[in-house]
């Protein structure tokens, strides 16, 4: 009996020592969330305030009606912006946005593919020194960048010098979407390399090896083993190159003409010239969502290194 | 590597060729601005003997130094708010759960992937319209000008720098922390001591993009600046659109040479980090 009555006692105790074990637990994890809350605070404030709250307000502004006097009247629901998406005009401007997009994109992968299956071959050292001298450009100033092909493809420029001296006779590729293609493979060739020189470095070789050992030739091997463990390099690449060239405003503006209008310039002027702000909202909205879904079928798919 | 030995000869001096093409690519437009720029003919892209001529009417012209000081408060401002809220922002990230926590996540996650030309129309649609509901609300007033420019800068430079914090604590031992604590470290000690000299490249990283991002941005400070607080790129992309000059070309590489030199610190601290790990 006494003994029973000692084991109670002693299972209560261990009990009730559990008991508070979990509740100081408890405790504690209650009292570090707060503390990361707080951690977080400022930046989720502003970004609350400057951020999700400005995007909102845009969203508002796309079913807002434009007013004769080029105001925005905030009454009179109606989708008419997004309407006015399918027109021909803004149709127009759409296709050649994503014709222009597309075609960056691919020559992007295929100048940068074989560059960085180059980079990534070369011994460590070498290709510490060749990557500075990708970052160089990366992170140079991208205004000034564009405009530096201004310069060389103006009408006595030095491209246009060097093809009539060589009797080619004198350029003229300044304000055609060539010049705005040159321009943006040039921006944004380097988002193509990074991602593109990750995976591939990546690659375990000796499976390359395997494949010669089973009789593939150099292109079998290549199409079978290097190009599939490259993938995500070539998806992550292309969604960062076609994504900000489809947005592209600065290019467009400095290289491009009258008839290079991309989305870009066209929702700068709804804001800026026509004054239609619901047109220029929706057009934005339309913008973002597009990369959004873009990004998370990315992130969906696996990809991490963005 | 022995796959590079066996590619044929072909293959081989392609691959060079296109290595040598790409980096002639990347790099005879920047040098040729650079030519150019000390070139003595009103024309941008002929040369006509050398001159500094353009140097000087960069630094005798007020409006571009107006420009370029502005640029630079702006910079400088918006980087160190955003490298203070976006050290946070990773650390909470990193260290702790709480709740709203995976929507603070991806909300930190929009700036980055959003399109310039939807931030700078959110950015203007919030400093005119928005604005006049805090002002009912709360009598703040705010009219576009440096601060509007500053908070649109800050606004973006958030999540860059704590995608870059949050990469280096994620690589960071976290028993270094629990050992601090353990010998009677307070947390703020811990903190002071153990992490903050750890994850220091990381955010001194964050701050030479945030200051990069800030001194590149045309689309977003387009939008929400007013008279006199116009940005040097700002300024530059007006000038470009009126018309090319060889001012445009000195502009161009000065601001050529400050993001080189952000990029080479940032290498050189990178360099550093490496370093101190192998040790």
């Amino acid at each position: 009996m006494v003994s029973t009555q000692a084991a109670q006692a002693e299972q209560t105790s261990v009990e009730s020592a559990e008991q508070a074990t979990v509740e100081f637990e408890a405790k504690a994890i209650r009292q570090a969330s707060r503390r990361g809350f707080l951690m977080a605070l400022p930046a989720y404030g502003y970004l609350v305030l400057f951020f999700a709250i400005p995007l909102m307000i845009v969203v508002v502004y796309s079913f807002a009606t434009r007013t004769s006097s080029g105001g925005t009247a905030l009454s009179g629901w109606n989708l008419d912006a997004y309407r006015k998406l399918g027109e021909p005009i803004v149709r127009d401007i759409l296709f050649r946005s994503i014709w222009i997009a597309l075609l960056t994109t691919v020559l992007c992968l295929i100048i940068a593919y074989p560059f960085s299956y180059y980079l990534a071959t070369r011994s460590e050292r070498v290709r510490n020194v060749l990557l500075v001298f990708v970052m160089i450009p990366f992170w140079s100033n991208f205004l000034v960048r564009n405009y530096a092909w201004r310069v060389l493809l103006g009408n006595d420029g030095p491209v246009s010098q060097v093809t009539s001296a060589i009797g080619l006779g004198e350029t003229r590729i300044l304000f055609t979407p060539l010049a705005v293609i040159i321009g943006l493979v040039y921006g944004f060739l380097p988002f193509m390399i990074l991602p593109l020189y990750a995976a591939i470095e990546r690659i375990d070789w000796r499976l390359v090896e395997a494949s010669r050992d089973l009789y593939a030739s150099g292109f079998e091997s290549f199409r079978r083993v290097v190009l599939p463990l490259s993938m995500p390099g070539v998806v992550a690449g292309s969604i960062l190159v076609f994504v900000p060239s489809l947005g592209a405003y600065v290019t467009p503006e400095i290289l491009g003409g009258a008839k290079t209008t991309l989305l870009g310039s066209y929702v700068v002027v709804q804001f800026l010239t026509a004054r239609n702000w619901p047109v220029g909202a929706s057009l934005s909205f339309v913008l973002m969502s597009v990369m959004l879904v873009t990004t998370l079928i990315y992130f969906r798919s696996g990809g991490r290194t963005l | 590597m022995s796959s590079t030995q066996q590619m044929r000869g072909t293959t081989k001096w392609a691959l060079n060729l296109n290595a040598v093409l790409v980096y002639l690519f990347f790099y005879a437009p920047i040098f040729l601005l650079v030519v150019y720029s000390f070139s003595n003919d009103n024309l941008v892209g002929r040369w006509g003997g050398f001159t500094f001529n353009w140097y000087r009417e960069f630094a005798a012209n007020d409006e571009v130094q107006t420009a370029l000081s502005v640029s630079i408060k702006v910079a400088i401002i918006s980087t160190l708010v955003s490298v203070v809220l976006g050290t946070l922002a990773a650390l909470a990230l990193e260290r702790a759960t709480f709740r709203g926590q995976r929507i603070f996540d991806a909300l930190l996650y929009l700036p980055i992937i959003i399109p310039d030309v939807t931030m700078a129309v959110m950015m203007l649609l919030f400093f005119t319209q928005g604005i006049n509901l805090l002002d009912s609300w709360f009598g703040i007033r705010l009219s576009k000008g440096v601060t509007t420019v500053t908070l649109s800068h800050i606004a973006f430079s958030i999540s860059f720098v704590s995608i870059v914090v949050r990469a280096r604590l994620d690589g960071m031992n976290q028993k270094l922390e629990e050992a601090a604590q353990d010998l009677y470290a307070s947390r703020l000690q811990a903190f002071r001591y153990v992490t903050l000299p750890q994850i220091m490249p990381g955010i001194a990283g964050g701050a030479l993009l945030a200051l990069t991002l800030s001194l590149d941005d045309v689309v977003i400070t387009q939008f929400v600046a007013g008279p006199g607080s116009t940005t040097l790129p700002v300024y530059v992309f007006g000038l470009i659109r009126r018309g090319v000059s060889p001012l445009i070309n000195a502009v161009s590489v000065v601001m050529l040479a400050i993001s080189v030199s952000l990029v080479l610190l940032s290498l050189i601290l990178q360099r550093t980090r490496s370093g101190a790990d192998a040790a």
